[in-house]
């Protein structure tokens, strides 16, 4: 089935919780995915990520909105009708039958004819580097040798579109890596689109062409890894992509986007995302502080954190201010030091209402 | 050690209330008051009376076990889900069983019976005029049996299937499989061992039928089953060891049974439930 996009159109989904009350998980998410991207959809547990990729699914019902595969509505038609593949986060391989059966059904259902489905099971197998286990159930394999059987599974149908449920929580952390990078090669060869749900914004950053963060059912922005990461367009997507220190202060001066911060006996300079008003939040990354002989902030190494290649180190500032390092230059325990942050690494955002 | 503490009390238990009785009786029926050791055997199989109690039995109990196994299979598929709706229908449907053979026979009597409420509101809209036969019959018994069974089926065969992980099904649907191909190709088989237990169990029952027999059957007829020959020759005839040769001749039978559908059972798959790490 060969289609050009997927479009959602004010996808929204609400619950009932047990008190009665209306709960929204999913609030109009508009977004249009072509044939080819990878997209993925990040943010924390309960932002409503799963939901909308059981909505996408069939799974669940939308509260309104519609989605498109070009010409076609789908969101009227149930799952079994959709033909998307979708991998689960506990795999749901059947455990009654072989490795083989497994990756099979989606064909059996088709009523694809037995020789030909033979050749797109042993194919897909291939693709997933799993010959030479068709026989066995999914008891016998490894939890990596498991998720390949639902990564086949799914995709043995060629399906227009690829529905991946956190795939790789349940894998340890070597493993993780190894299967990101054959997520991303399958999803090169087989050339149709990919949704990707998942919490780690390292698994959204290497694997897609474009992140959807999304935060109490609400979408926070919708872009390129390379802008999420330096430009989050708001604090929350800030701080959810690793901008460990934030600082709440005074605005002392406004130049266009460059601002002057102060306050807690600092002065940052920054750069505003957003119209900002006295009060401002600054983000910074830990590793854009660097130690620098030159530098305008001056504090005391509080902590360190051995990491290898570098070490994260907590500096507390004259004035009493925490700021989470990451940096390769040997420091010391209770050490003075100075620190500097280059300006257009200091993101500014309005004060979050108390 | 420790363990083998806390099985003893079950096991002393098995041993005084069921071990014990039962090789008793096994001894006991061999010591007939005439003839050689096999001889109350041979008298149940040579003596029409008794051993038509045998068919008559079987006539009744397998039909109800497949009825009831038919007919809480559908029902329990549908309340899988778990629900408000679903605590109340279970309740409903899991009522017979606290209420006992008595006090069904006395209503299927009142309800069922020639004079009864149906045969009344039937001849009232003039739907179907003769009697109703539905008591003091073979149907008597198939019914009230079916009525006293089937919470036990239902109950196990709905804790079986809550027991499968919805997710299968989802990831089946999301395969191209309509309900029907879920049930058939994800459920069923799952649920295989499960309806293999439940049968032996609802079975068991039915074989055993006593009460209903004579209340709502015809116990010198069509509804002599087994236990009641069982019956006649302790309490009537005070012949003991024939009684205690026709209980060995039921438990003979119905182990027969259980043993037939637990090795069909063998052929199923009987790993876990789940579709991957917990």
């Amino acid at each position: 089935m060969s289609f050009n996009e997927l479009q959602l159109k004010g996808v929204s989904r609400h619950f009932a919780n047990p008190a009665g009350a209306r709960v929204l998980a999913l609030s109009e998410l508009t977004v249009t995915v072509p044939r080819g991207e990878f997209v993925a959809l990040l943010g924390p547990s309960g932002c409503g990520k799963t939901t909308t990729l059981n909505c996408i699914a069939g799974l669940l019902p939308l509260t309104s909105g519609s989605i498109w595969l070009d010409e076609l509505r789908i969101d009227v038609l149930p799952s079994e009708k959709r033909g998307f593949g979708m991998v689960f986060q506990n795999y749901a391989l059947f455990p009654h039958m072989t490795v083989r059966r497994n990756v099979g059904f989606g064909l059996r259902m088709r009523g694809v004819a037995t020789a030909q489905a033979e050749r797109r099971v042993t194919r897909a197998l291939e693709l997933v580097q799993l010959t030479g286990h068709e026989d066995k159930l999914p008891g016998q394999l490894s939890g990596g040798q498991q998720q390949r059987v639902a990564l086949a599974r799914a995709i043995v149908i060629e399906p227009p579109l690829v529905l991946m449920d956190e795939p790789l929580s349940n894998l340890d952390a070597k493993l993780r890596l190894e299967m990101r990078a054959e997520i991303r090669r399958i999803h090169r060869e087989l050339g149709r689109a990919t949704i990707y749900v998942t919490h780690d914004q390292d698994e959204a950053l290497s694997l897609a062409d474009r992140i959807i963060v999304m935060k109490d059912g609400v979408v926070q922005q919708i872009a390129a890894p390379q802008e999420i990461y330096a430009q989050p367009a708001n604090l929350h997507v800030a701080r959810f992509m690793g901008y460990r220190n934030v600082l709440e202060l005074e605005v002392r001066q406004v130049n266009g986007n460059a601002v002057v911060l102060g306050g807690n006996g600092l002065r940052l300079e920054g750069v505003a995302k957003q119209p900002l008003e006295r009060r401002a939040m600054a983000a910074i990354r830990p590793e854009d502080i660097a130690l620098d002989a030159a530098g305008s902030l001056a504090g005391r190494i509080e902590a360190v954190e051995y990491c290898g290649r570098d070490s994260l180190v907590d500096v507390r500032t004259a004035s009493g201010v925490l700021l989470h390092a990451r940096m390769s230059a040997s420091a010391a325990l209770g050490e003075s030091v100075r620190i500097s942050v280059p300006p257009e690494r200091v993101l500014v955002y309005p004060a979050e209402a108390a | 050690m420790g363990t083998f503490i806390l099985i003893v009390p079950a096991v002393i238990f098995m041993l005084l209330f069921f071990i014990y009785p039962f090789l008793y009786g096994l001894v006991l029926s061999f010591q007939p008051a005439q003839g050689d050791w096999l001889a109350n055997y041979a008298r149940f199989f040579a003596d029409s009376h008794l051993w038509r109690t045998l068919n008559t039995t079987f006539n009744l109990a397998l039909p109800v076990t497949i009825i009831n196994v038919a007919l809480a299979l559908p029902i329990a598929f549908r309340m899988r889900h778990k629900s408000r709706h679903q605590r109340w229908v279970t309740t409903i449907l899991v009522v017979p069983i606290t209420l006992g053979t008595v006090l069904i026979a006395e209503g299927m009597l009142a309800y069922l019976g020639p004079k009864g409420w149906l045969s009344q509101a039937l001849q009232f809209v003039h739907l179907y005029d003769g009697p109703i036969r539905l008591t003091h019959n073979y149907w008597g018994v198939l019914l009230s049996l079916v009525i006293s069974g089937f919470p036990l089926a239902f109950l196990l065969i709905l804790s079986y299937l809550t027991g499968i992980d919805p997710v299968l099904e989802r990831a089946a649907a999301t395969l191209g499989a309509n309900s029907w191909n879920r049930f058939r190709h994800i459920y069923l088989p799952l649920l295989a061992p499960g309806l293999a237990i439940t049968f032996c169990l609802a079975f068991v029952q039915a074989f055993s039928v006593f009460p209903s027999a004579v209340l709502v059957g015809a116990p010198a007829g069509s509804t002599r089953v087994i236990s009641l020959a069982a019956y006649e020759a302790a309490f009537e005839q005070y012949d003991y060891p024939m009684a205690s040769a026709v209980a060995m001749i039921m438990g003979l039978a119905q182990l027969a049974v259980v043993a037939a559908v637990l090795a069909l059972r063998r052929g199923f798959y009987r790993g876990p439930v789940v579709g991957g790490k917990g």
